[in-house]
């Protein structure tokens, strides 16, 4: 793959925070890792730091490569570097590893300090509440008092969002694209039928699967497949697969017959020889505990009357994991307390993945959006 | 503002601007309907002050409206305005695109509900040279109409009379009408055969 304005090659960083969080469900960390990268330089008024939010299988990895793994780009190279709508001559770029995820903060792969051994099952839940506080020790760390914007999609879109709130005077924009308020019951379904899959996997042991020096990969892969179909539209796996045979004929067996059985199986093994089964439980409860108008009776519209932040919110036709009508759920509530709002409904055929992709008229709308972000 | 000769596209939106913009007090809360690339509220914002929204459809309005940096909502109203709450504006506008819509009726019940006042420009097609068109036997063409049948972006044809007809009849008060001829001279005499572009503030009936 060519990859032009890249910004070349990059390297995480990691930083140790010791004082004490507590988190949302009542627990309490003693401290914690978070793993980093920046792109870009921040200028001397602080006032160009753009915050990447990462989905359910992303990192702090947002752009560039590594120098000795040079084929493992960002996940989102496409947006990141100079010349590219988040454009890194002007912006001082931040991706980070959430609290709790599985590639190097700190999280259920990590020793727990009290026994000596990985935390597996023993992590506590994380929120997406969770995830900003810890971002926002971070910014404290970064000398970033207010990000010029937070951005990320799906799931990282909902953490730009909780930004807003729980932080209203340190995010002047957030860019909230393929996302939601919070999940409906048929998203809350498929992601419990992802966690049947890993908590019924014999190797996975109550979650101390690494202690028994196993992994439950028959559950992981079952959760991405069953993840994976949510991320794209029936047009788009139609026209990649149609009803091809793998085989040219019927096999009349339970292997693979069709390519789309082939595609989903080999998205679940590459899935499952690199992410932890109990970072994706957690992340999945995560987006199914996400509702900031939990506590104003359901009313986004009240939930959000804290925030102060300009928003950017974008959607994509054949979304059927967060529909175009989710976002304006969020654009509505936004009207309601009069806070600016730009809202992009993106013709697309590739369902929820289309955020991910560089498709010509989505980049450019957010590339005029940045530019206009004063920095 | 006249100098005789009709007015350019340039021109007749930049006419059109200035007479809705007379009718918006300052720092007003505004929604403009089919908002196009954005120019209008970024005009009533740079000259009144207003906070607004747009509503657009077409995508590379909507990337126009970005670029101007102007608060646009990209759904199609042909539905309805669900989700805007009642009254929550003081005007909206629809600039030159009523015409372009289908669901006329709906479009100008909800206009009154979400705002106080609304506020409608659109071409007059009764305008003496639109009829001369229509006598010569086609489809009048100019810079206030300036497609031809197959390309035109508009669904409804409609006069002054025709409109005033059905605000009659949906219970709109018409609270100001302006009608202007294709060279931009307010026009009293006769408006739906003189009148080229005509210009209304409307409201609910008490």
């Amino acid at each position: 793959m060519v990859q032009n304005n890249s910004v070349g090659i990059v390297a995480p960083q990691r930083i140790r925070f010791n004082e004490p969080i507590a988190l949302k469900s009542g627990a309490r960390l003693p401290g914690f890792d978070l793993v980093f990268e920046t792109y870009g330089t921040l200028n001397t008024a602080r006032s160009n730091a753009v915050l990447v939010c990462h989905a359910l299988s992303g990192g702090h990895h947002v752009a560039g490569v590594y120098a000795d793994d040079p084929t493992n780009w960002g996940w989102w190279d496409n947006l990141v570097g100079p010349g590219k709508p988040l454009d890194t001559r002007k912006f001082f770029v931040v991706g980070v590893n959430n609290l709790g995820g599985c590639y190097g903060s700190t999280g259920p792969l990590s020793v727990n300090p009290e026994t000596g051994k990985r935390y597996g099952a023993d992590f506590p839940m994380v929120t997406v509440e969770d995830w900003v506080a810890a971002h926002a020790r971070l910014a404290d760390h970064l000398g970033v008092d207010t990000w010029a914007a937070v951005i990320g999609g799906s799931l990282g879109g909902m953490q730009a969002l909780e930004w807003t709130l729980q932080y209203p005077d340190r995010i002047r924009h957030a860019m909230v694209i393929a996302s939601a308020p919070k999940l409906s019951a048929q998203n809350i379904a498929f992601n419990e039928v992802a966690r049947q899959a890993i908590l019924s996997d014999p190797d996975f042991h109550g979650g101390h699967y690494a202690e028994h020096g196993v992994i439950p990969t028959h559950g992981l892969r079952l959760a991405r497949m069953v993840g994976h179909i949510t991320y794209l539209s029936d047009g788009q796996m139609g026209e990649k697969f149609g009803r091809q045979l793998r085989h040219g004929e019927h096999q009349f067996s339970f292997d693979v017959d069709f390519e789309v059985e082939s595609y989903l199986r080999y998205q679940g093994d590459k899935f499952a020889s690199f992410f932890d089964a109990n970072t994706y439980l957690n992340t999945t409860k995560a987006l199914d505990y996400f509702d900031p108008a939990y506590t104003y009776d359901g009313d986004l519209a009240a939930a959000l009357a804290r925030a102060k932040a300009k928003f950017f919110v974008a959607s994509f036709s054949t979304d059927w994991r967060f529909a175009p009508s989710r976002s304006r759920e969020i654009v509505f509530a936004l009207l309601h307390n009069r806070l600016h709002v730009a809202y992009a409904e993106i013709d697309s055929d590739a369902g929820h993945d289309s955020f991910l992709l560089d498709d010509v008229h989505y980049h450019a709308v957010l590339r005029a959006y940045l530019e206009n972000i004063s920095v | 503002m006249s100098n005789g000769n009709p007015l350019t596209a340039i021109e007749r939106e930049r006419f059109d601007f200035a007479v809705i913009a007379n009718w918006i007090p300052p720092g007003e809360r505004v929604l403009d309907l089919g908002c196009g690339d954005g120019k209008l509220l970024r005009y009533l914002r740079e000259s009144k002050g207003v906070f607004g929204y747009g509503v657009e459809i077409d995508h590379e309005s909507v990337l126009g409206c970005i670029r101007n940096g102007v608060d646009v909502i990209q759904i199609d109203i042909e539905g309805g305005l669900s989700g805007f709450e009642n009254q929550s504006f003081n005007h909206v506008i629809i600039s030159q695109a009523l015409q372009a819509m289908h669901a006329t009726e709906r479009i100008l019940g909800e206009m009154l509900r979400v705002a106080d006042e609304a506020v409608v420009s659109f071409p007059n097609f009764a305008y003496r040279t639109n009829r001369a068109a229509i006598a010569q036997g086609h489809m009048p063409v100019s810079e206030n109409l300036p497609y031809e049948w197959y390309e035109t972006p508009n669904v409804r044809f409609f006069t002054i009379a025709d409109f005033e007809a059905l605000c009659g009849k949906l219970g709109i008060e018409i609270r100001e009408r302006l009608a202007f001829d294709d060279t931009g001279q307010a026009v009293t005499d006769d408006p739906n055969l003189n009148g080229s572009l005509a210009f209304y503030r409307l409201g609910r009936k008490a």
